[in-house]
């Protein structure tokens, strides 16, 4: 099937499959391996993409899904205060999570949220390494930036 | 894993989405429990009825006291309401942020995991399931809905297309055990008034107050001080 999907604001319209999985479809289709693949049934959040502003996880989504509709992947975020925090905290160790999260953080934008609950906003995201204390203080300081 | 092969409809009306659902076809709302079993080869439907493009049914809204939940309204919409707070306390332990802003409250339903929060929270609250096929409409009680693992009276040819929820009662609660905070539940109840929906408990959600009928013994001693 043809479908046509804006991926950080430019159009990519490629033939697929109707199995294809969106996260399948960014990352083989379209070549933006930023978006990493866990789990594949919607456990670890690696996968995590907007779909129209609100993460979602692009392995539970299949492309045909998001025909005409607009995506965004952690290649479309513009290096900033989220990423500078993550960076100075040491947010990340192998980095593998780290797309999902900063795709689900900056839908969040603009709130003013304690630790439990940036804790519960990424508690679909899952890090092998960190122990998440770093990350939810990077994420303090981006969202209090 | 990948999905096996199927054909793909997005019918833009509820009436071509029932003229194709048939032995064969499963149909997709939010996808936050099918499209895993489907990536897992668990479930191998012939053709996918893909019902997002079909507008006007994602709606949460408040009608004559009763509220009214639409096929394609997302879990997300339950977070805010104020008078539903048992589905508010519910849809709080379901999945995470990003599979609550895509999963549906029908599709929850529909689906009937005996460990899910909202089942057991319609079935607290007296649901009425609309539920219609190309042939009818027929309205199902919560008593009469989930009758197994994974198994409501929804035939193959037919389509949960609104949940309505009778007005709340004074008093409520809601219980859960979970190793992690969004994980499957261990154990937990629903409670609206006189009525305690228990879950996780066996094959899909109990309307009981006697915990007797819970087997295993840490469950019932959960559910025991946890409702005291």
């Amino acid at each position: 099937m043809r479908v046509s999907v804006e991926i950080n604001g430019r159009p990519y319209e490629r033939d697929v499959e109707p199995r294809t999985l969106l996260s399948d479809f960014v990352r083989h289709d379209c070549g933006l391996t930023g978006t990493h693949v866990g789990c594949e049934h919607g456990v670890c959040g690696a996968c995590t993409v907007q779909l129209d502003g609100v993460p979602v996880r692009s392995c539970l989504l299949l492309a045909v899904q998001a025909d005409g509709r607009s995506v965004r992947t952690v290649e479309g975020l513009e290096w900033g205060p989220l990423q500078e925090a993550f960076h100075a905290h040491h947010g990340l160790q192998c980095g593998f999570c780290t797309p999902g999260i900063l795709i689900t953080v900056d839908a969040l934008r603009g709130q003013a949220l304690d630790d439990a609950q940036i804790r519960d906003a990424l508690a679909g995201n899952l890090c092998r390494c960190t122990g998440y204390v770093q990350i939810v203080e990077a994420v303090k300081e981006a969202l209090n930036a | 894993m990948k999905p096996a092969r199927f054909e793909y409809a997005a019918p833009e009306s509820l009436d071509e989405a029932l003229g194709l659902l048939d032995e064969g076809s499963k149909a997709l709302a939010g996808g936050q429990s099918l499209v895993p079993l489907l990536n897992f080869r668990l479930a191998r439907p012939e053709r996918l009825v893909d019902l997002n493009r079909i507008p006007g049914c994602d709606h949460v809204r408040e009608e004559g006291g009763s509220l009214r939940i639409g096929m394609l309204a997302r879990q997300v919409q339950l977070t805010e309401l104020e008078a539903w707070p048992l589905l508010r306390d519910a849809v709080d332990h379901v999945g995470h942020p990003q599979t609550r802003n895509r999963g549906t409250v029908c599709g929850s339903a529909a689906h009937a995991d005996p460990a899910a929060e909202l089942p057991a929270a319609l079935l607290a609250l007296a649901a009425r399931f609309h539920v219609r096929s190309a042939s009818g409409t027929r309205v199902v009680a919560a008593e009469d809905f989930f009758v197994g693992y994974l198994t409501t009276v929804l035939e193959p040819d037919e389509l949960l297309v609104e949940i309505e929820v009778p007005p709340h009662p004074p008093q409520w609660r809601f219980v859960e055990y979970a190793r992690t905070h969004g994980d499957w539940a261990m154990v937990g109840a629903a409670v609206a008034g006189d009525r305690t929906a228990l879950f996780a408990t066996g094959d899909r959600p109990r309307l009981t107050r006697d915990l007797a009928v819970v087997d295993d013994p840490w469950k019932r001693a959960f559910l025991e001080e946890a409702l005291a």
